[in-house]
């Protein structure tokens, strides 16, 4: 018996199949378990629910509300994309955590960029599973129709997502490296965009400082956008870009941050081990 | 390229370190191709960690990991669709079923034809009647069934096995030892096995490399070990050197 060297180069290509292998196994997941699914809806259309008729009493009650038609709405809905995009990237990482099939993962071909890939893709897949019924809700309830937005939406949408595979991806690492004790990063880590995003009001309402921080986050763009679109009915373009350049910046960070948490995962064993 | 030279594994003053541990400690040993053989040693000896250098998931402190050629983990995706492993330690996800798993790891490790390999390693392992099964409501045996199943999908050179026989009964232990001689033969692989079990490793190993705190302290054929030790059972050369009387043995 001989032994065939690899002598090859190392191939760089990034494999559609092994991508759609682990799509697949996700979806698999997903299909098996109708709790895993009701809890994609569940809390968005409770969310969206509360604002919606928070909303409908108070623009009964005041005449700038009235006039700001759908701001509450609207803000749940992006704040929902936001959050249920990170949660949807880091939940399938924690998948692989809680069934203890990381090592079989790392030890295959698959590549990081192909397994960061396959999560952002399955982020997409529960954000349409929770996001698309609970937006078709608030146009029963509310009359508010998420999608009457055209391409403003198209555009809020992508820069949300880009922040959340962001965050997503740096928060796997954090847990790559640190074991489950980081999980709970997974579940919180992206309020902390809810009060400085200035999801529900503008942010000239923030002391000047805070303004500082709210503005190098590219979500404060898009929520900014939002409520100029829905209140002076103009979509400012500035804004969106912006975000998109802010966006770069920070998937940048969040990639090359998952890449040294992965580099230090395997220098310190946390790779073999998938408990805390 | 083909080369009777090159080493399925080849280990050379390999260190490992965790902060201020040595868990391994300068170990140098080479695979030759179509070979199995056991590694054995008792609870951090460094087994695992060794193995966890070979696979690429662990990057050695010094030394280095040669693997069908390849210098691990650096240019370990020139390789690792060749390799596979398999330990009772690492699962596959519980809520899918058998078929789904394999499916999954069939696509990832680049398989052909992929319902065929199924089927045929569902008929060779017994596993016909587990394949809708949710893997997580399988008996332990049945798991390892799987779990072998997934390692040898690629038809691997170079199989890696954790204490694969372990928690299961006898019956079970030597039906998969059978199947593991029998891929071994007709593949002509690589085996790399790391075990407690000295029944397993004196029935299926033609080398033993004994560690002790982070060091091989013997390597040889089972046969010269029992010879040298002057003992009638892998597990009683085992012991000797597990309580350090290696040395006072070798010399009576």
């Amino acid at each position: 018996m001989s032994v065939k060297a690899a002598r090859e180069p190392e191939p760089a290509a990034i494999s559609p199949a092994r991508i759609g292998a682990m799509v697949l196994r996700y979806w698999y997941l997903i299909r098996s378990s109708w709790p895993r699914l009701l809890e994609l809806v569940y809390w968005p259309a409770v969310q969206m629910l509360t604002w919606g008729f928070l909303q409908l009493y108070i623009s009964q009650n005041a005449g700038f509300f009235a006039r700001a038609g759908g701001t509450f709405i609207g803000a749940v809905l992006l704040w929902d994309i936001l959050f249920r995009g990170q949660l949807g990237f880091s939940i399938s990482f924690l998948e692989e955590m809680w069934s203890r099939n990381l090592a079989n993962l790392m030890m295959s071909p698959l590549k990081p960029i192909e397994f960061v890939i396959a999560l952002m893709i399955m982020s997409v897949v529960r954000l349409a599973i929770g996001v698309v019924p609970v937006t078709l809700l608030a146009l029963a309830f509310f009359g508010f129709n998420l999608f009457g937005l055209g391409f403003a939406l198209a555009a809020f949408f992508i820069n949300l997502l880009l922040t959340s595979w962001a965050v997503g991806i740096f928060v796997s690492g954090l847990v790559l490296r640190n074991g489950l004790g980081a999980e709970n990063l997974a579940w919180t880590i992206m309020f902390i965009f809810l009060p400085l995003t200035c999801v529900y009001y503008p942010v000239a309402v923030l002391p000047g400082w805070l303004q500082a921080v709210a503005w190098l986050l590219p979500p404060t763009y898009v929520f900014e956008g939002m409520r100029a679109l829905l209140i002076d009915h103009v979509f400012r373009l500035d804004l969106m870009l912006q975000s998109l350049a802010l966006n770069a910046v920070l998937f940048t960070a969040g990639a090359a941050g998952f890449l040294m948490l992965l580099k230090s995962a395997r220098r310190s064993g946390s790779l073999m081990q998938s408990g805390e | 390229m083909m080369s009777a030279t090159v080493p399925a594994v080849a280990v050379d003053r390999l260190v490992k370190v965790y902060k201020d541990v040595p868990a391994v400690a300068g170990i140098s040993f080479a695979l030759a191709p179509g070979s199995m053989t056991a590694l054995l040693g008792g609870n951090g000896a460094g087994k695992t960690t060794t193995i966890a250098m070979i696979m690429g998931l662990l990057e050695p402190t010094a030394g280095s990991v040669s693997v069908l050629g390849a210098d691990m983990p650096r240019q370990r995706y020139r390789v690792l669709h060749r390799m596979n492993f398999e330990s009772p330690y690492v699962e596959m996800p519980r809520r899918l079923t058998v078929r789904q798993n394999l499916e999954v790891f069939a696509r990832l490790y680049g398989v052909a034809d992929v319902a065929g390999r199924i089927g045929a390693l569902a008929q060779d392992l017994d596993l016909g009647d587990l394949l809708d099964r949710q893997t997580g409501k399988l008996s332990s045996g049945q798991r390892t069934r799987a779990a072998l199943a997934k390692a040898l999908l690629n038809r691997p050179e170079l199989l890696l096995l954790d204490e694969p026989t372990a928690s299961l009964d006898p019956d079970t232990a030597d039906w998969v030892r059978a199947r593991l001689e029998r891929y071994r033969r007709e593949r002509g692989a690589t085996v790399l096995l790391a075990s407690h079990n000295m029944v397993e490793v004196e029935r299926l190993c033609e080398r033993v490399i004994i560690m002790k705190k982070g060091e091989i302290v013997d390597d040889d054929t089972p046969g010269a070990l029992l010879a040298r030790f002057g003992r009638a059972s892998l597990e009683q050369v085992f012991l000797d050197v597990a309580r350090g009387e290696a040395g006072a043995e070798v010399a009576r």
